[in-house]
C-alpha cells in the first residue's frame, strides 16, 4: 500500500494522545512483524498491527481511521508477548479505539446483537464486547 | 362581642384567642434562586410556599409513587444527596433541583411468553452488561436499595436476588439519571419483580383449595344462616368470635369446628 | 479447609458445567471453595488505557471484599476473570497515585493495596496439592483418553499474570497425566479463539477455531481440554461452522478440565452436566467405558 507522508498530514495532537493512554514509546518499535506473525487476526485485517505502529507514529490518523485493524483485534496480547522489543501493542490498539469511543461513537450497539446470541452467549461475551466497542 | 355573635362566628373569636406562633424561616436554593422558607416544611410544600405550582414532579405525596426525586447539595460540599421531595424536611442552604423524569430505555414484551430463565433479562435488557460496577445508582437511591447488587444479581442470572434487594423500588429514575453504563435499572428491575411474581414463587396451595370450596359452595349454607340473623343478635356473635392467638402453633384448631 | 472463591456471573447461568464438577472434586479434596460474599461482575476485561479508573472500580471492590473477610487469597475458575483481578491487583500493588483515588472513590471502610493473592483452581492443584498427591487421589483413571490441553490467552498473558510459562506451558499436560489421560500437545494451543470478536464479527468465529481444531485433530486428539467459558462457546460454534464449511472436519468434544478432574475422583457424571457440553462428550466417554 502507498500512504504519502507530508507534513500536513501529521496530525501531532493524534500521536501525542496515543502516547499519552497507552503509555508506550511508540519509537521502540523496529518494524521487525513479530506483532502481526503471531496475530490470529491478521488475516482479517486490511493494515496489519506492524503498519498501524508506523502509521500511528507518522501521525496519519486518516489511514488509521479508515481502516477496520483495532475493531478487529481481539486483545489477546500475542503481540505484546512476542515483541523483542517490550513494546505493549495491545494498548496502542485499545488507544486508538478509545480515541473514537470517547467521542461517543460507538462500534457496536447491543440492540444489533441478535436477540438468540444475546441468550446464548456467555456473559463475558456481552460484557468484554460492551466494554471494548462500546463508550 | 355577646354570646350570641360569639356562636355565630366561632373562627372568629378562636383566631384572636390564639397566640401567633412565627415559623423560623431558612433559606434554600430552588434551581438556583434563592428563597426563605418555613423550617420544617418538606422540599414539596417548600417549593409551593415559594410560588411553584407543581403540576409534573409531584404524585401521591407519601413516598411511594416515585414522582418526585430530588437531587440537592451543601454549599462548598461537593457530595451529592438524593432525596424524595414529599419527605425529605428542608435543610439550611439546600440546592435543589427535581428529577421528576429521566428518559429510560424500557423494553416492549409480551409477559405471556416468558419464562423464568435468566437469558429473558439479557435479551430484553443487553445494556445490562454496560455495568461497570461505579455504585453511583446505589448512592443516587433515596430508598436506600443496594441498586449494584441487584444489577450484580442480574448479570449473574438470579432474578429472584434482583426480585427481593429490588423490593422497595418506587421507579423514581434518579439510578438511571446518574448510571455510567446508560441503564434503566427500575425497568430492569421491574421485570425481574414480574418474573419472580409470576413464575419463580411458589403458589400458595392452600389459598386455591380455599377458593374452590368457597366456589363449590362449601360455606353457602353458613352465609344463608348468618344473613337471616337480626343485627343485634349478629354483633353480638362478631364480638364473641373465637380468634385465633398471635403466637398459636399448626396445630391449633378452634373450639367450633364447624366451618373447617 | 476454606478457600475464598470468585466464580464469576458465567459460570451461574452457562457454564454449571464448569463451577459443579470443581466445587463437588475440590470437595473431596478436602477443600471448600467459599463464595466471596457481595461478589460483582469484575469487567470480564482489563482496562488497557493508562488514564482509565472507573473500569478498574469493579475488580477492585471483589479484592477488598476478600480482604474484609480476613483471606489472603482467592480462588478463581474462570480464565477470564483471572486475568482481570490479578491485573487489577498488580495496579492496586505499584501505581500508588492510582490505587489512592480508586480506594477513595469507592469508601468500602478499608484500603486496598495488593494484600490478597489471586490464584486460578490449576495453580492450586499444582502448588497447594501437588500431582503426586492428585494422582494418589484418582479411582477413574481416565484410559489415556486423548485429551488435548488449550489455553487460550488469558491464563498466559501478559507474562506478570501468567499462571505458567508464556511459550511452553506445562501445567495441564502434568494435569491430565495425573488424572490417567494422554495429553496431546500441539502447537495452536495458546492461539485466540476470537473472544468478544464472537459479538461484532461472529461470521469470523469459525476462521479462528480453524487452525486451532485442524492443528488438535491432526496431532491425534480426541478430545480438547478447556478454562474458559468464552473460549467453550467460539470452539463448540466454530467446529459446528467447520463442519459445513471444511470437507472431512471431525467434531471433537470440548470437556472442561474440572469435568475430567470430576470424573477421574470418581464422583460420576451427574455432577459433570455433560448436556451442556458440545460435541457429544457422552459417546467419546462410553467408548473409553469412563461413564460408570
Amino acid at each position: 500500500m502507498s500512504v504519502t507522508i507530508s507534513p500536513k498530514r501529521l496530525r501531532r495532537e493524534f500521536v501525542k494522545k496515543v502516547k499519552e493512554l497507552s503509555g508506550q514509546n511508540l519509537q521502540l518499535c523496529y518494524q521487525c512483524g513479530m506483532c502481526t506473525g503471531n496475530c490470529p487476526a491478521a488475516a482479517n485485517m486490511d493494515i496489519s498491527p506492524r503498519e498501524i505502529i508506523e502509521l500511528a507514529r507518522l501521525g496519519l490518523e486518516e489511514e488509521i481511521a479508515g481502516s477496520k485493524t483495532v475493531w478487529t483485534c481481539a486483545s489477546c496480547l500475542a503481540c505484546t508477548v512476542n515483541c523483542p522489543r517490550g513494546f505493549d501493542l495491545s494498548k496502542v490498539m485499545e488507544a486508538i479505539r478509545l480515541l473514537t469511543l470517547r467521542k461517543n461513537i460507538d462500534h457496536v450497539r447491543p440492540e444489533d446483537i441478535p436477540p438468540q446470541q444475546r441468550c446464548e452467549l456467555p456473559q463475558i461475551a456481552m460484557v468484554s464486547g460492551l466494554r471494548k466497542f462500546t463508550g | 362581642m355577646s354570646a350570641k355573635e360569639k356562636n355565630k362566628n366561632p373562627a372568629k373569636t378562636a383566631v384572636k384567642e390564639e397566640k401567633q406562633i412565627e415559623a423560623k424561616l431558612i433559606p434554600i436554593y430552588i434551581m438556583g434562586k434563592r428563597y426563605e422558607v418555613p423550617e420544617g416544611l418538606t422540599i414539596m410544600k417548600a417549593m409551593e410556599y415559594a410560588g411553584y405550582i407543581l403540576i409534573r414532579g409531584c404524585g401521591c405525596r407519601g413516598g411511594t409513587c416515585g414522582a418526585c426525586g430530588t437531587v440537592y447539595r451543601k454549599p462548598g460540599d461537593y457530595k451529592l444527596q438524593v432525596a424524595l421531595a414529599c419527605q425529605k424536611t428542608v435543610e439550611p442552604d439546600m440546592y435543589i433541583a427535581q428529577i421528576p423524569f429521566f428518559p429510560a430505555n424500557r423494553a416492549l414484551y409480551d409477559f405471556v411468553g416468558l419464562t423464568a430463565a435468566p437469558e429473558e433479562v439479557f435479551k430484553l435488557y443487553p445494556e445490562l452488561f454496560r455495568c461497570v460496577a461505579c455504585n453511583s445508582c446505589t448512592k443516587a437511591c433515596p430508598q436506600g436499595i443496594e441498586v449494584m447488587d441487584a444489577i450484580s444479581a442480574l448479570k449473574q442470572g438470579n432474578i429472584a436476588e434482583a426480585a427481593q434487594l429490588s423490593f422497595d423500588c418506587i421507579q423514581c429514575g434518579l439510578c438511571t439519571s446518574r448510571c455510567f453504563g446508560e441503564l434503566a435499572q427500575y425497568h430492569m428491575f421491574q421485570l425481574a419483580r414480574r418474573i419472580y411474581g409470576a413464575r419463580i414463587v411458589p403458589r400458595a396451595e392452600h389459598l386455591a383449595e380455599m377458593v374452590k370450596a368457597v366456589n363449590e359452595g362449601k360455606y353457602d349454607r353458613f352465609l344463608d344462616e348468618l344473613k337471616q340473623v337480626k343485627e343485634d343478635e349478629l354483633k353480638k356473635l362478631y364480638q364473641e368470635r373465637e380468634a385465633e392467638p398471635m403466637a398459636a402453633g399448626e396445630d391449633w384448631k378452634p373450639k367450633d369446628t364447624r366451618y373447617l | 479447609m476454606s478457600l475464598a472463591y470468585y466464580p464469576g456471573c458465567t459460570l451461574k447461568t452457562r457454564a454449571r458445567n464448569l463451577e459443579e464438577p470443581a466445587v463437588a472434586s475440590m470437595e473431596a479434596l478436602g477443600f471448600k471453595l467459599d463464595e466471596v460474599p457481595r461478589w460483582n461482575c469484575c469487567g470480564a476485561v482489563y482496562s488497557l488505557a493508562d488514564d482509565d479508573l472507573i473500569h478498574r472500580v469493579a475488580p477492585v471492590r471483589n479484592l477488598i471484599r476478600v480482604k474484609k473477610q480476613g483471606k489472603t487469597e482467592l480462588v478463581t475458575l474462570c480464565a477470564f476473570c483471572l486475568n482481570t483481578l490479578k491485573r487489577a491487583n498488580l495496579l492496586m500493588k505499584e501505581d500508588v497515585e492510582k490505587r489512592d483515588t480508586l480506594n477513595d472513590f469507592m469508601d468500602e471502610g478499608i484500603d486496598y493495596s495488593g494484600e490478597v493473592k489471586v490464584v486460578h483452581l490449576l495453580e492450586v492443584l499444582r502448588d497447594d496439592i501437588g500431582w503426586e498427591a492428585l494422582l494418589q487421589k484418582v479411582k477413574l483413571p481416565l484410559r489415556e483418553l486423548k485429551a488435548a490441553p488449550y489455553y487460550g490467552c488469558t491464563l498466559l498473558r501478559p507474562r506478570e499474570v501468567a499462571i505458567d510459562d508464556v511459550e511452553d506451558p506445562t501445567i495441564l499436560r502434568e494435569f491430565l497425566k495425573a488424572l490417567g489421560a494422554s495429553p496431546v500437545d500441539f502447537p495452536e494451543s495458546t492461539r485466540c479463539c476470537g473472544s468478544y470478536q464472537v459479538i461484532s464479527s461472529p461470521d469470523d468465529i469459525a476462521e479462528y477455531a480453524r487452525p486451532i481444531l485442524n492443528s488438535a485433530l491432526s496431532h491425534g486428539a480426541e478430545a480438547l481440554v478447556l478454562t474458559c467459558p468464552l473460549c467453550d462457546y467460539n470452539l463448540g460454534r466454530g467446529q459446528r461452522e467447520l463442519i459445513k464449511k471444511q470437507s472431512g472436519f471431525r467434531e471433537m468434544p470440548l470437556f472442561y478440565f474440572t469435568q475430567l478432574l470430576a470424573l477421574a475422583l470418581g464422583l460420576g457424571p451427574q455432577v459433570c452436566h455433560f448436556e451442556l457440553n458440545h460435541g457429544s462428550p457422552e459417546s467419546l466417554l462410553k467408548e473409553k467405558n469412563l461413564l460408570s
